[in-house]
């Protein structure tokens, strides 16, 4: 067992795990925020996607211990309050999702675009969001209004 | 997962030290490969001894034609750096291609060289521009580093801490991704290196891992061309043969991506 301690979603936060604890394992199970998904074992699906010190990384593929001293956010940490997050503002009006497992993924991992792409200048237009949505799947939605609602929402966002 | 122990290492000393005290451990870095590996129960290391914050293995520094990465460098950093762009920007496409961008932002430069998986992209790249790659203990050439399918020049407890090579005169990698890995069914990085000779690196497609084209590198040195290459042969018998692609759809594939390198890199 080793001692961690981690800020995630502005909190600080601490506990005993095992050395071989993912870190989804760690938030979900320990910390309980239970958002964050997991849709496979091979790395591939994206549910799972997390900010660790502001960058978009799959929380499946990161041991715990490893995320030890650094800065967290879920999907819980996005909504201010009552007042949902952009994204899941145009997630819900433009259908981004139907039953839902891939969208706290799908939301992470479209704020991380936007967030690097307005840093560097860039526009994230239809063909690179498809593209930045390479390590997220859908088995639902098609993926049209996923790349809907993010472009809608990069549009509110900038 | 099995039980395995995490340590940090602060230094390069220190993380040769550490895994020289464990039973079977492993150095980890991105994690991008050995944690999925681990996941499945295929690695079992009874250690991990994290490299990732290892302040003299971070970084890129280009100085003229010199360029120099970091093992630790992650594949978002080379893709996104303007030196490098500037020096070889065929590595930031390259390191663009791998993967998604999650995976990007963990996955690191050594990680990937010291995994030498068949179907990896920076090996080709290594071997195209004669990269020098600096460890714990020695500078190898990348034509010695890669030896096999998964296998490298590396002793258990050496550690890769920076590549180097010179910048090409052009390059370009050209790769077909397996359409649901995203990992290379054939990737070809051409480069025109030193006095016009050109260098081709193959990963994705051979069947001891990734390898130079000699007959392409030849035709290419004296005329840098699609047309060159033409005629080319690519050996069915040293492919890959899977239920992704066949040899002889391997073989073509190099062909193509080959060409369509050269066309890239003008
Ligand atoms: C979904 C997914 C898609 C991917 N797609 C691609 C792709 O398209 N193309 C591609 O090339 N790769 C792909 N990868 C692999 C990815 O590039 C890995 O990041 C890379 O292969 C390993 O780097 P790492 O830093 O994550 O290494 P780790 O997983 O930490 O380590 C890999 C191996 O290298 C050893 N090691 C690590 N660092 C060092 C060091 N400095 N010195 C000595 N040994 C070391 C470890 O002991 C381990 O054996 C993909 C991975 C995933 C999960
Ligand atoms: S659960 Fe992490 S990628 Fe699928
Ligand atoms: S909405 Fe069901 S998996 Fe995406």
């Amino acid at each position: 067992m080793t001692s961690i301690s981690m800020s995630v979603n502005g909190k600080a936060v601490s506990g005993d795990v095992e050395d071989r604890t993912l870190l989804v394992q760690f938030i979900r199970e320990d910390l309980r925020l239970t958002g964050t998904h997991v849709g496979c074992d091979t790395s591939q699906c994206g549910a799972c996607v997390v900010h660790v010190d502001g960058k978009a990384v799959k929380s499946c593929t990161m041991l715990a211990v490893q995320a030890s001293g650094s800065e967290v956010t879920t999907i819980e940490g996005l909504a201010n309050g009552g007042d949902l997050h952009p994204l899941q503002t145009a997630f819900k009006e433009n259908h981004g999702l139907q039953c839902g497992f891939c969208t706290p993924g799908m939301i992470m991992s479209a704020a991380d675009m936007i967030a690097r792409y307005k840093a560097s200048g860039s526009k994230l237009d239809e063909k690179a969001i498809r593209e930045e949505l390479e390590g997220n799947i859908c088995r639902c939605t098609g993926y049209h209004n996923i790349v809907r609602s993010i472009e809608d929402a990069a549009a509110k966002m900038s | 997962m099995y039980e395995t122990k995490y340590q940090r290492a602060s230094n390069v000393e220190d993380a040769a030290k550490m895994l020289a005290a464990t039973d079977d451990g492993k150095f980890i870095s991105g994690g991008q490969t050995l944690i999925p590996t681990m996941k499945q129960r295929l690695a079992a290391p009874s250690d991990l001894i994290d490299v990732r914050n290892i302040d003299a293995m971070k970084g890129i520094a280009v100085d003229g034609s010199n360029v120099s990465i970091g093992a630790a460098a992650t594949h978002a950093e080379v893709a996104n750096s303007n030196d490098v762009h500037k020096a070889c920007p065929a590595l930031c496409d390259l390191a663009g291609m791998i993967g998604d961008p999650h995976v990007r932002h963990m996955g690191t430069i050594g990680g990937s060289i010291a995994n030498n998986d068949p179907a990896a992209d920076y090996p080709a790249a290594m071997i195209a521009l004669n990269a020098q790659i600096t460890t714990s203990k020695r500078t190898i050439g990348a034509d010695d580093f890669f030896t096999d399918l998964f296998e490298t020049a590396l002793e258990e407890d050496e550690i890769v801490t920076s590549i180097t090579f010179q910048a090409p005169s052009k390059a370009a990698y050209a790769k077909f991704p397996n359409p649901a890995s995203r990992y290379a069914m054939a990737g070809v990085f051409v480069a025109q290196v030193e006095d016009g000779a050109a260098r081709v690196g193959v990963t994705g497609a051979g069947s001891s891992g990734v390898f130079r084209h000699g007959e392409m590198e030849a035709a290419l040195s004296k005329d840098w061309s699609e047309a060159a290459i033409k005629n080319c042969k690519v050996d069915e018998a040293a492919m890959l043969s899977d239920l992704h692609g066949n040899a002889a759809y391997r073989a073509n594939l190099v062909k193509v991506m080959a060409k369509r390198a050269v066309a890239a890199a003008g």
